[in-house]
């Protein structure tokens, strides 16, 4: 009990300090919000597994690790380098990413040449104190991602002094996708990370976006993350967040997009990082005709565990949704995944289908999957499903009676299973990077 | 090539072969006939390795080495194939990358060089030919989508790039209609030559129209009820395994199928 009190304490006097150095700079809504959220974490404290949506995850080692938490500060012997950023980045993206490092963002190591002129993507910290912005992200910020419910929200609400805000705007379309690439670097030991990234995509603009999660050490560090996502009528988000987090790092991210009318948001969440890892997407398809795809690909393996809970909320008619998440474990990995999806009043029409499926390469490998239901309008087609197997033994015996040898003709299956969740990435680079990672994961080759 | 002699084999405990003897010696092309669960898929299968599969008794001889005591891909590498009833679908790996790695995984094992993409493009186009698939069929995932008579179009284009020493093809006309029958069998009749050997489990005469064997063996209660050259597939199109079956049973050969 002292541990975690202790703990707490260091989460609190980094508040006191982000405070203190942040003193008159803010919007006063904006010091408020701070507030009120790192109240409502001190209410809530880390959960616990005797709470539902924490049921399987247990995340008391990350309240025993002192971390501490990044607040803005700057250290100058920083060891990652401009070759680093370009090794762990996307070709396509070189032109239009916002590097951060250890959560806060550094404009010098990345570049945003690439975006089209009007397209504001800037430090969210110096968007709020900007009058041209300062209403409109006081609109946003924080209502989508509620931190009343969670108590990594409200940490992250609290503690975030760097992030980013991206206005794409009306009829706007980027022809490079946008990475937002988070690294961590070990100049700040046991460093917590609290990037806030906040997007909005007006009117009929398109976009894709890449969400990268790093590290250029093998340190153990704490990345809480939350991106907010709002699309108005008719705008179009593509989402790739790709977890490769280092093997020790707790990795906590939250997801939460409000979908306008016929708007389109498709997430693609790659997990292959972390000790712990868990993410929380929730979906909210509050205008009529928006559409959504939510899909995930874990692929897991020693003594990681990775938990994804997912919401999709039909609150209003003809809304679409598809959902496919794809899991690989061996060795004494845990996966879990809680899909809910709410079908509200009303929400006549409603075309919604979620599936879970798990490969387990080991038996000591398990997954907790948990497809959820929950419809009160009565004209819909909804349907869900999931599955957990193993490598079948008639799949084996043909490829081995073609010659493969036995740990081959494992890894060409295992990467069949993942490839349908690869083949739908547009981004040329991440499918080859994912080829790449699945297969030498399964330490296989492949070329044609 | 190929000696069986006394297999015995079971699974989950079922004796299904209980006393094969068999000899094939390349150049010769083999029927093995039988009704439905008269074993002669468990035989190919027993031959090609498949783990399900236990040999309680006797023994096999390919290239007067120990078949049984080598695991189904050194078989494979040492030049046995085996065309499926159902071939396996590989999503995300396509057929030219798939190809490509069985074959080099044979060439490595033969102590030659592998072949490059573009090098292996090129025997395959070639191979190809065989069994008349166009290039758009190299590109698409292992049997994904492919329709039956596709399927065993692919399982002889594999043997076409392997080139085994012992082709076992199971069951290769069921579900193929007459034009994907044909050029499944042109295919096979177009590989076999004076160093190789086919075995074709079949419960039908109609494929040893278009593939003529030098000997049909009728399985019948997991041993070996009779013996011929192509006439006997013949006779059996007229009779029926009845014929076989009865005669079996009246000799007391596979009396613990008749109760």
């Amino acid at each position: 009990m002292s541990l975690i009190v202790k703990q707490e304490g260091v989460y609190q006097a980094a508040f006191r300090l982000l405070q203190q150095r942040t003193a008159g700079n803010n919007a006063a809504w904006f010091a408020r919000l701070r507030e009120s959220a790192m109240d409502r974490f001190e209410q809530l404290g880390f959960p616990s597994i005797k709470e539902e949506e924490w049921k399987y995850t247990n995340v008391a080692p990350i309240s025993k690790v002192n971390f501490e938490p990044v607040v803005g500060s700057d250290k100058s012997e920083a060891t990652l380098t401009a070759d680093e950023v370009t090794r762990l980045g996307y070709v396509e993206a070189q032109a239009s990413q916002l590097v951060f490092r250890n959560g806060v963002l550094h404009s010098d190591l990345g570049s945003l040449t690439g975006l089209p002129t009007g397209v504001v993507a800037i430090d969210l910290a110096k968007a709020i104190a900007d009058e041209k912005y300062g209403e409109l992200i006081r609109e946003h910020l924080a209502r989508s991602a509620d931190y009343n419910a969670n108590a990594f929200t409200a940490l992250n609400t609290a503690l975030s002094s760097s992030g980013a805000f991206v206005l794409i705007p009306k009829g706007i379309s980027l022809e490079s996708p946008l990475h937002f690439h988070f690294i961590s670097d070990p100049v700040e030991p046991s460093a917590a990370a609290f990037p806030r990234v906040l997007i909005i995509g007006e009117e009929n603009s398109r976009a894709t976006i890449i969400e990268s999660h790093a590290s250029i050490s093998e340190a153990t560090y704490f990345t809480n993350a939350v991106v907010e996502i709002v699309l108005k009528d008719g705008a179009r988000l593509e989402h790739y967040k790709i977890q490769r987090e280092s093997a020790d790092a707790f990795h906590i991210a939250t997801t939460s997009a409000d979908l306008g009318s016929n708007s389109r948001y498709n997430a693609t969440t790659i997990n292959f990082g972390a000790q712990l890892s868990r993410h929380d997407i929730a979906v909210k398809m509050a205008n009529e005709g928006a559409e959504c795809w939510v899909d995930g690909l874990y692929v897991v393996g020693g003594a990681q565990h990775t938990d994804t809970h997912s919401v999709i909320d039909h609150q209003q008619p003809h809304c679409t949704s598809h959902q496919l998440y794809k899991g690989i474990l061996d060795g004494k990995s845990r996966a879990v995944f809680n899909g809910k999806i709410f079908v509200r009043h009303g929400a006549q029409k409603t075309d919604a289908m979620q599936t879970n499926k798990n490969l387990l390469l080991s038996n000591e490998a398990r997954v907790d999957t948990k497809p959820q239901l929950e419809i009160l309008a009565d004209d819909v087609k909804c349907a869900h499903g999931a599955a957990v197997g193993q490598i079948g033994e008639d799949e084996l015996f043909y490829l081995e009676t073609r010659g493969i040898h036995h740990n081959l003709a494992k890894n060409l299956l295992t990467y069949g299973f993942a490839e349908e969740v690869i083949a739908k990435i547009k981004v040329d680079s991440i499918k080859a990077q994912l080829d790449e990672a699945v297969l030498n994961r399964i330490n296989a080759r492949l070329e044609a | 090539m190929l000696e069986i002699r006394n297999l015995h084999a079971s699974v989950d405990g079922n004796p299904i072969l209980k006393g094969i003897d068999l000899t094939i010696n390349r150049g010769e092309i083999h029927a093995i006939m039988g009704p439905n669960g008269s074993g002669k898929s468990t035989l190919a299968k027993v031959l090609a390795g498949h783990p399900s599969y236990e040999v309680t008794k006797g023994q096999v001889l390919y290239e007067g080495k120990n078949l049984l005591e080598m695991a189904p891909d050194e078989r494979a590498r040492e030049g046995i194939f085996m065309a499926f009833q159902y071939p396996i679908e590989v999503p995300g790996v396509s057929n030219a990358q798939f190809l490509r790695l069985a074959y080099n995984e044979k060439r490595k094992h033969l102590g030659e060089e592998e072949l490059d993409p573009l090098e292996f493009k090129d025997l395959l186009k070639e191979r190809a030919k065989v069994v008349e698939m166009d290039a758009s069929f190299m590109t698409r995932s292992v049997n994904e989508g492919f329709s039956g008579g596709e399927k065993k179009r692919n399982e002889i284009l594999q043997m076409a790039v392997l080139e085994p020493r012992l082709a076992i093809l199971d069951e290769t006309d069921s579900g193929l209609d007459i034009d994907a029958l044909r050029i499944v069998a042109g295919g096979v009749n177009l590989l076999h030559n004076s160093e190789n050997a086919v075995v074709l489990v079949t419960h039908y005469q109609r494929l040893l129209n278009y593939i003529v064997p030098d000997y049909v063996h009728v399985l019948a209660g997991g041993r070996i009820a009779r013996e011929g050259g192509k006439e006997l597939a013949l006779e059996l199109e007229e009779k029926g395994y009845d014929w076989i079956t009865s005669s079996v049973a009246a000799s007391g050969i596979g009396a613990s199928r008749v109760t």
